[in-house]
Formats: C-alpha cells, sequence, structure tokens
C-alpha cells in the first residue's frame, strides 16, 4: 500500500543533511511551508544552499532559517524586503552567497532540472551583467544564454490538499515554484491542510502527481507569514 | 541642469494617458509603482486581462477590508482578487506566457532608458546595495511590446533618456515607448522621436531635459 503520510513537520525533514541544496517554495508568503522551515531550524542541518524566490520576511519561516545561520548560498530572484533585515546583513557580511537569477529562468532551471533537460537556451537577460560568464549562441538571428537545469536534495512545498499517493491541488497563488520545484528534488516534502484518501481527489484537478511527491505532512491550521511578521514573532 | 518648473503630467494623469493605448482584449502585465495605477483608467468598453506573474490571469482589484487572502496576491504581494475568467498557473507556465511572447505588453518603470530602446531599472550598481532582479529581465525579452512609465527626470534632475544607459541594463533594445511627465516618446530606429506633448509643455523643454537628440513628431514641422 502507498501511503505518503509522515506524522509531522518534524519526521519529515529528518534526514536533511548538512550541505544539501533545498528548494523551498513560495511567492513571498504565498506557498511558504513555514512549519517544515520551523521544523528544518529545529532540526539543525547547516551549509545548506537553498532555491526560493525571495529571502523571507521579518525574522519568522525562511528569514529565520536564515538568521539562524544554516544557510550557505542562496539561488533568487528578489532577496529584498521592505520588512526584513536579515539577509542584507548576511549578504553584507559575505556569510551567505547568492547566485542573482532573473525570476522566469529561475523557473525555467527548475523546471529543466525536473525534466531531465541540463540546460536550454533563453533570450532573458542577454546583453545584462547575469550574462557574464555564460555562454551564448544565436539562433534566427538572436542571440540566447545558456542556463544550466538546477535539480535539489529536498524541495519544501505547501498546498491545500492532497491524497495519501501524494497527489497536490495548491490554494491560489500559492502554488507558484511548487510544481516544478516537487519535480526538480530527489526527496519532495509537501504540507498540505488536509490528506484525503486516494479517490478523494478529482484527478482532473490534481496539479502535482503524485509520482513527484515523497512525503505528505498534514498542518491543518499552517501559520501566515505576515501575521507573525506582524505580531512580532520570531522563531525560535 | 537648473531648470525652471514645468508642471507636466502627475502620475495619475501618465497612467491614465497611457491606459488610452491599451487596445481592446489585450493580456497586459503591469509593473509595481506607477504601472499599477493604470488598470483604474482603461476607457469603459474594453476588456483588458491582466497577467500577474506569480500565478495569476484575470487579476482584479484589491480585496474588501477583511475578505483577502494571503494567498491571494500580486508581484508586489499585495493582496488582489481574482475576476470571474481569472486561471491559476505555476511559475514555469507564467514565464512561458511571458518568454513565449503571449502578452501583449508589459509597463515598467524605469531608472534610465537609452535611445536605442535599452532598458536599465533593476540596479543602480552601487556595491553596497542587495541585487534583485525579479522579473523584469524576463518581461523585456519576452513580451510583444514593452512600454516604459516614468518621470522625465530624476528628483536630482538628470535625464532618464539617455543616449547610453551608465546603470546595469535590464535588457538591451527592448522599449518600445516611454511615457513620462512631459510627452510621450517612441524609440525608433533613428532614436528617441516625439509622439506627443504634454498640455502646456513645449519641445525645447522636452529637448533640454532629455540625455539624446529628440525627433520631432512624425509629419510635424517646427
Amino acid at each position: 500500500m502507498i501511503d505518503k503520510r509522515v506524522a509531522g513537520p518534524a519526521e519529515a525533514v529528518a534526514d536533511i543533511h548538512d550541505g544539501a541544496t533545498v528548494m523551498i517554495g513560495g511567492f513571498g508568503e504565498a506557498g511558504s511551508p513555514i512549519e517544515l522551515i520551523h521544523a528544518l531550524i529545529d532540526q539543525g542541518a547547516s551549509d545548506l544552499t537553498v532555491v526560493s524566490n525571495n529571502t523571507g520576511s521579518g525574522e519568522v519561516g525562511l528569514a529565520a532559517l536564515l538568521k539562524a545561520g544554516r544557510v550557505s548560498k542562496v539561488i533568487c530572484s528578489f532577496p529584498r524586503t521592505a520588512n526584513s533585515t536579515v539577509f542584507p546583513e548576511l549578504y553584507r557580511s559575505g556569510r551567505t552567497k547568492l547566485e542573482l537569477v532573473p525570476q522566469g529562468t529561475l523557473a525555467e532551471r527548475i523546471r529543466a532540472g525536473g525534466a531531465g533537460i541540463p540546460a536550454f537556451y533563453t533570450p532573458t537577460g542577454v546583453g545584462t551583467p547575469l550574462a557574464e560568464g555564460k555562454e551564448t549562441r544565436e539562433f534566427d538571428g538572436q542571440e540566447y544564454l545558456l542556463e544550466r537545469g538546477l535539480r535539489a536534495d529536498f524541495a519544501l512545498i505547501k498546498g491545500r490538499l492532497a491524497d495519501t499517493h501524494g497527489n497536490v491541488i495548491y490554494n491560489k497563488t500559492a502554488r507558484n515554484f511548487a510544481p516544478p520545484m516537487a519535480m526538480a528534488a530527489a526527496v519532495t516534502i509537501v504540507q498540505v491542510g488536509e490528506v484525503v484518501d486516494p479517490g478523494g481527489l478529482d484527478p482532473e484537478a490534481i496539479i502535482t502527481p503524485g509520482i513527484f511527491v515523497e512525503r505528505v505532512v498534514e498542518v491543518a491550521t499552517p501559520a501566515h507569514e505576515s501575521e507573525l511578521v506582524a505580531a512580532g514573532s520570531t522563531y525560535p | 541642469m537648473s531648470q525652471t518648473q514645468i508642471n507636466g503630467r502627475t502620475r495619475e494623469e501618465m497612467a491614465q494617458r497611457l491606459a488610452q493605448d491599451i487596445a481592446d482584449g489585450s493580456y497586459v502585465n503591469l509593473g509595481i509603482g506607477i504601472p499599477e495605477l493604470i488598470a483604474k483608467f482603461v476607457p469603459e468598453g474594453r476588456e483588458v486581462i491582466y497577467h500577474t506573474e506569480n500565478g495569476l490571469l484575470g487579476m482584479g482589484p484589491s480585496p474588501i477590508k477583511g475578505e483577502g487572502d494571503p494567498e491571494l496576491i500580486n508581484a508586489g504581494k499585495r493582496q488582489v482578487t481574482a475576476l470571474p475568467g481569472a486561471a491559476f498557473f505555476h511559475h514555469a507556465d507564467s514565464f512561458a506566457m511571458i518568454r513565449g511572447g503571449h502578452l501583449d505588453l508589459s509597463v515598467l518603470g524605469a531608472l534610465q532608458v537609452s535611445a536605442e530602446g535599452d532598458l536599465a531599472n533593476w540596479s543602480t550598481g552601487e556595491p553596497d546595495a542587495i541585487p534583485a532582479v525579479g522579473g523584469a529581465m524576463d518581461l523585456v525579452a519576452g513580451v510583444k511590446k514593452v512600454y516604459v512609465i516614468t518621470q522625465h527626470c530624476t528628483k536630482e534632475g538628470e535625464p532618464k533618456l539617455v543616449e547610453r544607459c551608465t546603470y546595469p541594463l535590464t535588457g538591451r533594445r527592448v522599449v518600445d515607448r516611454v511615457y513620462t511627465d512631459l510627452a510621450v516618446i517612441d524609440i525608433t530606429p533613428d532614436g528617441f522621436r516625439l509622439v506627443e506633448l504634454s498640455p502646456g509643455v513645449d519641445f525645447e523643454t522636452v529637448q533640454e531635459r532629455t540625455g539624446a537628440t529628440l525627433l520631432p513628431a512624425d509629419g510635424a514641422t517646427r
């Protein structure tokens, strides 16, 4: 019997090792798997490379993982937020490295990695500082950059509903990077509001098929990052 | 550059002017800042579908207070609504729409625009700044038309329309048209060409505040 449920966030992230590459879903707080990130902070893995669109806000969730000194490098499109000083301090002091990637290139690098495509050509970034050191090639009179696919050891993502086979449905714009990240990681861990039995989801409505998901954790009432930040919460 | 006070268009009037040029049925991505003001000025009778790169087509205005969902946001991370006919999708699909040339129009702000249509809008290149690019490079590389909406000059009075950008580029030869407080200007193979002046602004004033040659409007005699 296939049953991908695990007891809780702590069990779900228990084997994330030092030096792992971890993709973390979310665009701002939408889709940020905050309970899984907090479990990862508790677990203690360090020297992580984190692939995520942003670097968190306040001192909870992704910003708290950074603040705890666990991340040696972020691969990211927009590491600036109005209400967090965590990443800027780490970046300026050289403790966390940054690989800045245009947002669409980041999404496509992740998708390509998950789809078995080692590299691809894109028009994005041609003639800009982000093209430096990258191979270029002309197709049909236009210049393109070679970008590498991205894979990860783990992905931490958030959905609304999953079944025990790991099929996932998301909530609105919280979907964002989660489907491609689920494809690109060796072990994808999804936290969802509710887990149902096989047959409980309409197969036509499933966004991430269970083959891309290894572990499912039910977090019935996930915290909202903006509410924690507004309340001045910190983690741990 | 010493300048006398010229009252060109306000931010709202700039947005209103640009909105007149958005065709019925367009799929449009509006950047953060002045571009966000445009949607409310699109003339009645035109249906425009707004794309936000974090995964929504059919974006509507801000929710009524207390009825928003922190997981229904725009690219500026503010809560929005989804209109009837809206669709959600993941990031790789969202940028396939952008990069694949499926969107009709992208409207962005600018630090500088060059006479060849180069755009600089993501970094001033200061060593201590935290570099952040977001989706701007993808938008200018892929969307069919790229309009810039910006003040004509910086707060210090320096021209933003220049011969060559000195700030790091977002894209090379990507801008089609610029809407400023003083004028609407096309990027043509010959450089900046005036489309129209803002009310009460004359050509010489705009040329004086532009860092490259400004060609008169097509067919105009001066």
